[in-house]
């Protein structure tokens, strides 16, 4: 008797793995960068206004970083939430315009809308390899200190900012 | 006259094509095989079964020349692997270093053969008492060994 459910059992414990295993996302890889201070960067403001965009600046703000470019359609996916958190200004959320064309970008932000407090233009992606950018978007949160508390990658949705950016943000905001 | 256009058509082409591939290794033979050498070892993040050295994805041609350009100032290959996780995390790596969270990637195959070792022998063992149990009775031994000498067996 015992030895006709050792089948059923190796099935059950394959269904447990394939469970887990397969509702894993392998593109999300754990960023090594949480809890680690923020690269420091300076970098030319995309809108005409000019200027640089520094990360020392927001130092005693929460603020999120968002990595994106007008050649990234996931990015729109994520847009009109953006846009919707900025209209409600609980959070300064700058832009990282990641390996993009400058008109190409401000068409883009034109046509579906500008959230950001402040654009930095990231041309050579080097400020990305610098925060470990490997898909865009993606979206940091940076606390008073200057450090990052917080990744996701690939656009951001109603859940993911309720039930985990913007918790967050009030928390450290406190 | 059209030969000749030709010709200069194709002689152009091929300059072209030329000039689209040369650049990357010309410089530093050197250095361009340890560029490689290392960058086989690192995953590229977009295209995730390939290396970096493989890929072609626009953010694996980046991270090479960020090699390229840290070999250029005289990091090590263990500083540039260093620099590397600091900002991917182990994933980037191919053999991922031995720690608490990659216990079971280490150590996992080794349990499994010793579970299969003593599953082994345990099965063995019972198979070698079972036929020990079922050994022969006198009655077949003699039947045998009267088989053996060729002297014949009479059934009683």
């Amino acid at each position: 008797m015992a030895r006709a459910l050792i089948p059923l059992l190796v099935f059950a414990l394959i269904s447990v793995f394939l469970w887990v295993g397969l509702s894993l996302n392998p593109r999300e890889v754990p960023s090594p960068l949480i809890g680690k201070p923020a690269p420091a960067f300076e970098l030319p403001q995309l809108r005409e206004s000019g200027g640089m965009v520094r990360s020392e600046d927001l130092k005693g703000r929460v603020w999120l970083l968002n990595v994106f470019a007008s050649w990234c359609t996931p990015c729109l996916e994520e847009h009109p939430h953006l846009v919707q958190l900025a209209q409600r200004g609980v959070v300064p959320v700058y832009g990282l315009n990641y390996k993009d064309k400058r008109e190409a970008a401000l068409q883009w932000l034109g046509r579906h809308g500008d959230p950001y407090t402040g654009i930095a233009v990231d041309v050579e992606g080097r400020t990305g390899i610098e925060y470990g950018v490997y898909g865009v978007p993606e979206t940091f949160v940076i606390d008073r200190d200057g450090v990052i508390r917080y990744k996701h990658i690939g656009p951001l949705d109603p859940r993911v900012l309720d039930e985990e950016v913007l918790p967050l943000v009030a928390r450290l905001q406190q | 006259m059209t030969k000749w256009i030709m010709a200069i058509l194709l002689a152009s082409f091929g300059a072209a094509c030329l000039a689209a591939e040369a650049p990357p290794a010309a410089e530093d033979p050197v250095l361009e095989r340890r560029v490689k050498a290392l960058s086989e070892e690192l995953r590229c993040l977009v295209c995730q079964n390939q290396s970096l050295a493989d890929s072609n994805a626009d953010l694996a041609i980046d991270l090479r020349n960020q090699v390229r350009e840290l070999m250029q100032a005289g990091k090590s290959d263990e500083e540039i692997r260093e620099f590397m996780v600091g900002r991917y995390g182990d994933f980037v790596l191919y053999s991922p270093p031995v720690k608490a969270s990659t216990l079971v990637l280490w150590g996992g195959p080794f349990v499994l053969l010793v579970i299969g070792v003593v599953l082994l022998a345990t099965y063995v063992r019972r198979r070698e008492r079972q036929l020990r149990a079922q050994a022969m009775s006198t009655e077949d031994r003699a039947r045998a060994r009267a088989l053996l000498d060729g002297t014949g067996y009479e059934e009683k």
